[in-house]
C-alpha cells in the first residue's frame, strides 16, 4: 500500500503481515485514515482503557459483526479493558407492549452474540455499558494530556474539554482498531494546533442558559470547529464540581450531536482555558454572541415530528447522556416539589431516567431512590436512542430534555422546567 | 458547465445526479431510518436538514460541506456501503471530517466498496451544484457540474 506518514520498523512489519492479515488490515485502516488528515506519524495510546460507541446488536450492522469475528479469529484483543455505550433494552424498567417487544426482538436479535464478541475482544465487565464512562462511579477517567482511542461523541467532547485528554472524534470501529494496535494517527485534536479555538462565543444572557440549548446553538453555529466560551464561568464557577460536571456533560453532548464539536474551552473553568486563557484563540476567530433571544430562536426552530402534533405526551426520557448522581438527586427534589404543587402523588407521564449501572447501584442506597420510585419514576441504564429506533415506538408521544435524543428521534425537546411541569401534571401554556 | 478540482480520498469515474446539502450532513440521522428498515434505497430522515430531508440519495452524488453528529457515523457509512444503498459519491466542499473519512476507509478496506469520495472542492462548488443536476467525476478528482 502507499502511505505518506512516517512509520516505525515495527509498524511497517505489521503492515507487511508480521502479525497476520487481519492485524495488517487494522493498521492499514488507521494509516489510511491518518494520511487523509496529514498525520505525520502514529502515536501510542497512553490511556489504555477505551470507550466504544457501538453497544447495540442491530441485525443489519453486518459489517460490525463480521469484522468482530475476524478480530476474534485472529486472536486480537485490546491492551486495556474498555467501556461501551448503553445497552438498547431493559424490559424490567422500560416496559414495552407486545408489538414493541417483537420489534425489539427483530432489531436487536444479535445483542447477545455481539456482547459475547465484545467480551472476547476486551469489554471490562457486565456493568461497563454507559455513555458517561468518565463519571467517578464508572471510573474510566483519563488524565490531562492522555492520548485516547475513544468514540461516542459526548464522551469524546467531555474527555477533551473537561478532562483535558486528547482524542479525535473517532468513528465506531476506528476506536477499537486504535485500542488493538495501541496507536492512533497524530492529527487534529491530538495536536496543540488542532486545539486552538476558531470561534469566540460570548454568553450574554440574563440567567444561566439551559445547557442543552446553549450546546445546540453553538454546535449548529461552529460545526466541527473549537469554540472558546466566555461568560459561562459566571454561572458555573471556576472549579469543576458536581454541578459543572452535569452541565458540561449535557452542554457538550448537544454541541457534538447538533454540530460536530470535539472540544470546547470554557473561560476560567476548563483546564486548558484556565492554563492558557485566550492565547488558545486564533487571531481571526469569528464571534458568536449568545443572548436570551438567540437561545429562544434556536429553541423555537426545533421541528415537532410527532405524527399527531396535538398528542398528549405519554413517555418521557431524562438522561441522554446518562445522568450523574447529582442530577438524579436534583430531579428527585424537583419532581417532589412539582407533584406537591399539582397535588399529585405520582407522575402524570410515564417517566424513565437513565444513568450508568454503577451510578444506579450507588443511588439505590440513597433515600431519594425510594422517593423517585414511589413517585412513579423508573430508573434504567438503557440508551433512550436505541429504544426510539424501534419503528413500533413511533406512535408514542415522547418528550425529552435531551437535544441529542431530539436530533436522532421524533422525541419532542422540552426545557427542564417545562418537562418537570408536564410530568407533574401541570398543563403548559 | 463548470469544472472543479478536489483531493481524491477514494477515486473513480462516475456520472449521475447530484443531491446537495448546504448544511453539514448528520450521518446517523440521515441514514438510520432506511438502514433500520433494510430498505433498498435511502430516503433522508434527518429532520434538521431541510435541503435533503425526504430525498432519495442512493446512487447519487451527495454534495455537502462535511458530515456531523454521532460517532457511529463511519460505521453507518460502512454499513450502507455493504448494503449497497450508499450514495455513489461523497463530494465535500471542505476538508473531509474524521467520521466520513473513517467510513470511506472502512468501506474501501473491509467491504471492497467502490464508493467515491473527493474533498476540498470549495465553497463555489456547493453554490454551483444543484439538486437534480448532473455531475461528472473523474479519477483525478475533477468534478464537472453541468
Amino acid at each position: 500500500m502507499e502511505y505518506k506518514m512516517q512509520l516505525t520498523d515495527e509498524q511497517l512489519a505489521i503492515l507487511n503481515g508480521s502479525r497476520g492479515e487481519t492485524m495488517a488490515k487494522v493498521l492499514k485502516t488507521l494509516v489510511m485514515y491518518g494520511d487523509i488528515f496529514g498525520a505525520e506519524k502514529l502515536v501510542p495510546v497512553t490511556h489504555k482503557e477505551g470507550h466504544l460507541v457501538t453497544s447495540f446488536g442491530i441485525a443489519l450492522m453486518k459489517p460490525l459483526f463480521s469484522t468482530m469475528d475476524k478480530l476474534i479469529d485472529a486472536g486480537l484483543t485490546t491492551e486495556g479493558k474498555f467501556t461501551v455505550d448503553p445497552r438498547p433494552l431493559e424490559y424490567e424498567n422500560v416496559k414495552c407492549n407486545l408489538l414493541e417487544k417483537i420489534g425489539f426482538h427483530v432489531m436487536y436479535k444479535k445483542q447477545k452474540d455481539y456482547e459475547e464478541q465484545l467480551k472476547k475482544v476486551g469489554l471490562r465487565n457486565e456493568k461497563a455499558f454507559s455513555c458517561a464512562c468518565y463519571l467517578d462511579e464508572v471510573g474510566n477517567i483519563p488524565k490531562e494530556g492522555d492520548i485516547l482511542s475513544w468514540a461516542e461523541s459526548s464522551a469524546v467532547v467531555y474527555a477533551n474539554s473537561v478532562l483535558g485528554a486528547r482524542c479525535n472524534r473517532n468513528s465506531g470501529m476506528i476506536e477499537l482498531f486504535g485500542l488493538i494496535a495501541g496507536y492512533v494517527p497524530y492529527f487534529g485534536l491530538l495536536t496543540d494546533e488542532g486545539r486552538r479555538a476558531k470561534w469566540k462565543v460570548i454568553v450574554n444572557t440574563t440567567k444561566k442558559p439551559e445547557a442543552q440549548i446553549l450546546g445546540s446553538a453553538i454546535g449548529m453555529k461552529v460545526m466541527e470547529d473549537v469554540p472558546y466560551v466566555y461568560g459561562l464561568d459566571k454561572y458555573l464557577g471556576n472549579e469543576i464540581n458536581d454541578d459543572a460536571i452535569s452541565y458540561l456533560k449535557d452542554f457538550g453532548a448537544a454541541t457534538a450531536s447538533n454540530g460536530a464539536v470535539g472540544l470546547y474551552h470554557i473561560d476560567g473553568l476548563t483546564p486548558e482555558a484556565k492554563r492558557l486563557g485566550d492565547s488558545l484563540i486564533e487571531d481571526d476567530a469569528q464571534v458568536y454572541e449568545i443572548t436570551d433571544e438567540e437561545l429562544e430562536r434556536v429553541y423555537k426552530s426545533y421541528p415537532l415530528m410527532w405524527k399527531n402534533k396535538d398528542a398528549k405526551p405519554n413517555l418521557c426520557f431524562i438522561g441522554c447522556p446518562h445522568l450523574t448522581y447529582k442530577q438524579l438527586s436534583d430531579w428527585c427534589d424537583k419532581i417532589e416539589a412539582g407533584l406537591k404543587a399539582t397535588g399529585r402523588k405520582k407522575v402524570a407521564v410515564r417517566t424513565i431516567m437513565t444513568t450508568p449501572p454503577d451510578v444506579k447501584a450507588k443511588f439505590m442506597k440513597d433515600e431519594k431512590y425510594g422517593k423517585l420510585i414511589s413517585m412513579g419514576v423508573k430508573i434504567a441504564s438503557i440508551c433512550p436512542l436505541m429504544y426510539t429506533n424501534n419503528p413500533m415506538t413511533k406512535g408514542r408521544a415522547i418528550i425529552t430534555n435531551s437535544n441529542k435524543l431530539r436530533t436522532y428521534s421524533v422525541a419532542k425537546y422540552l426545557k427542564d422546567d417545562d418537562i418537570c411541569d408536564v410530568i407533574c401534571g401541570k398543563e403548559l401554556n | 458547465m463548470k469544472e472543479f478540482h478536489g483531493r481524491v480520498i477514494a477515486g473513480g469515474n462516475w456520472c449521475g445526479e447530484a443531491v446537495v446539502s448546504h448544511a453539514g450532513v448528520n450521518t446517523l440521522a440521515t441514514f438510520q431510518k432506511s438502514a433500520l428498515h433494510n430498505d433498498d434505497h435511502v430516503i433522508v430522515s434527518d429532520q434538521n436538514n431541510s435541503d435533503i430531508y425526504g430525498l432519495n440519495i442512493t446512487g447519487k452524488a451527495l454534495c455537502l460541506p462535511i458530515t456531523i453528529g454521532s460517532t457511529t457515523g463511519g460505521l453507518v457509512i460502512q454499513t450502507v456501503c455493504s448494503m449497497k444503498i450508499n450514495p455513489s459519491a461523497f463530494l465535500f466542499s471542505e476538508h473531509i471530517d474524521s467520521l466520513a473519512a473513517s467510513g470511506i476507509v472502512l468501506a474501501r478496506i473491509w467491504e471492497d466498496s467502490d464508493v467515491i469520495a473527493i474533498d476540498n472542492l470549495g465553497e463555489e462548488f456547493l453554490n454551483t451544484v444543484k439538486t437534480g443536476g448532473k455531475v461528472e467525476i473523474k479519477e483525478d478528482g475533477t468534478v464537472i457540474v453541468y
